[in-house]
């Protein structure tokens, strides 16, 4: 098929039937498991598959946990609920703001962050982004700090390696206490946790080790965002679910995913990269696109450097393999 | 400001990519034309690490519109952005 504006798009129906079943197999079949467990942040991705599970196992077999901190949006939580009554399914929540002050989440993040911005303390809020304008610029996706007060001053700088580090190992702490929570509630009930990343997520590395990459089955794991949204629609995700700008609901200052991880938007990105999987003359896509061919070959190097970088994140623990 | 002779520049790059990345294992090859994201010897994290080590090591401080390929992507491009920095 020639390259397209619609060159993403899916019959919904099909593909979400088609996902249904693999579900369906994978959980009961290969797996053994007889639920399915989800962490539901009132985001697109976890609303897909957990719209996804209802429909393949049934609303009595699927328990949606909510899992806010002291930093999270209050939209999270009424949207997450909002998800459940629409599919019927069981929805709990589990704040997780002492176990996250236990592990030393804030304490540690917030003084790596005084390492760049000594004038900072709780009353500011913070987020890490990157360069959005990757197709007018090569550039490295490097991490800047950005913080913010209450009067609205804003403070952005890039980071030193050791605070960069630190700032991530502590906000990791979130991601992974979600899923150790998951896999409670999903092992007291002989269930299976559901990843929710998308294909851009999981193949960029944009999740963490562990943490949100810790599942036993990714049902969407190999669709571009923009298939996801087609999904979204199909299944009857509540609107405002789905024209709820991406975040990542990981740091106190809201942050899109576009700043945070992706430097573009997604109808660019997934077009730019189904191109690049596919071979498509960089001219082709220009045209397509709107865009300059040096443009298209910026961005075909901004998404190989991501995956090329993160391939340790996909990786399962090695073995030593004595053989060889 | 430390003045920079090419040559030592291009080893100390090469003795510090070699110590940081690739455990002191001098085996490995590769040319200083090479990418390092496009061969996989440094990500961007090391790409922060190598920031650093270049500020330090040449007392100046680089720009967050210099943190492109063009300046920091091989060893050949980053003598020649240390070379520009210092002149």
């Amino acid at each position: 098929m020639a390259y397209s504006k619609d060159s993403l798009t899916i019959d919904a129906e099909k593909v979400a039937n088609q996902l249904c079943e693999v579900i369906l197999s994978q959980i009961g079949g290969t797996l053994k498991k007889s639920g399915a467990v989800i962490g539901i942040s009132g985001g697109i991705d976890s609303s897909v598959c957990a719209a996804l599970c209802a429909k393949a196992l049934g609303p009595q077999k699927v328990l949606g946990v909510m899992m806010p901190e002291k930093e999270s949006s209050g939209d999270s939580e009424k949207l997450a609920r909002k998800l459940g009554e629409k599919f019927g399914f069981e929805t709990i929540k589990e704040d997780i703001t002492r176990g996250l002050a236990g592990l030393g989440c804030y304490s540690e993040r917030n003084e790596a962050i005084k390492q760049v911005f000594p004038e900072f303390d709780e009353s500011w809020k913070c987020k890490i982004i990157i360069p959005t304008n990757i197709l007018e610029k090569k550039t490295f996706n490097v991490f800047s700090l950005c913080i913010e007060n209450s009067a609205g001053e804003k403070k952005t700088k890039r980071m030193p390696l050791s605070a960069y580090l630190q700032i991530v190992a502590a906000s990791n702490f979130k991601q992974r206490l979600r899923m150790t929570t998951l896999y409670y509630h999903a092992e007291k009930k002989n269930w299976a946790v559901i990843g929710t990343g998308n294909k851009d997520e999981h193949e960029q590395g944009f999740f963490v080790k562990y943490g949100d990459g810790g599942a036993d089955l990714k049902p969407i794991g190999h669709l571009f965002k923009m298939q996801v949204f087609q999904l979204a629609e199909y299944l009857g995700v509540p609107e405002d679910i789905i024209n709820r700008t991406p975040t990542t609901d990981t740091y106190s200052s809201e942050v899109t995913q576009e700043e945070f991880f992706f430097g573009l938007d997604f109808y660019r990105m997934d077009m730019l990269w189904h191109a690049l999987e596919q071979n498509i003359p960089a001219k082709e896509v220009a045209k397509v696109l709107d865009l300059t061919i040096e443009q298209v070959e910026t961005g075909y190097a901004n998404i190989k450097r991501k995956i090329l970088a993160t391939e340790y994140l996909r990786m399962e623990p090695l073995m030593a393999d004595m053989q060889k | 400001m430390p003045t920079i002779d090419q040559n030592t520049a291009r080893g100390d790059i090469k003795n510090f990519i070699i110590d940081s990345f690739m455990f002191g294992q001098k085996d490995q090859t590769f040319s200083d034309s090479d990418s390092f994201m496009e061969k996989g010897i440094v990500d961007s994290t090391g790409i922060l690490e190598m920031t650093s080590f270049i500020e330090e090591k040449y007392e100046f401080a680089i720009e967050d519109d210099e943190m492109t390929p063009e300046n920091l992507d091989s060893i050949d491009n980053l003598v020649q952005f240390i070379s520009k920095k210092l002149s």
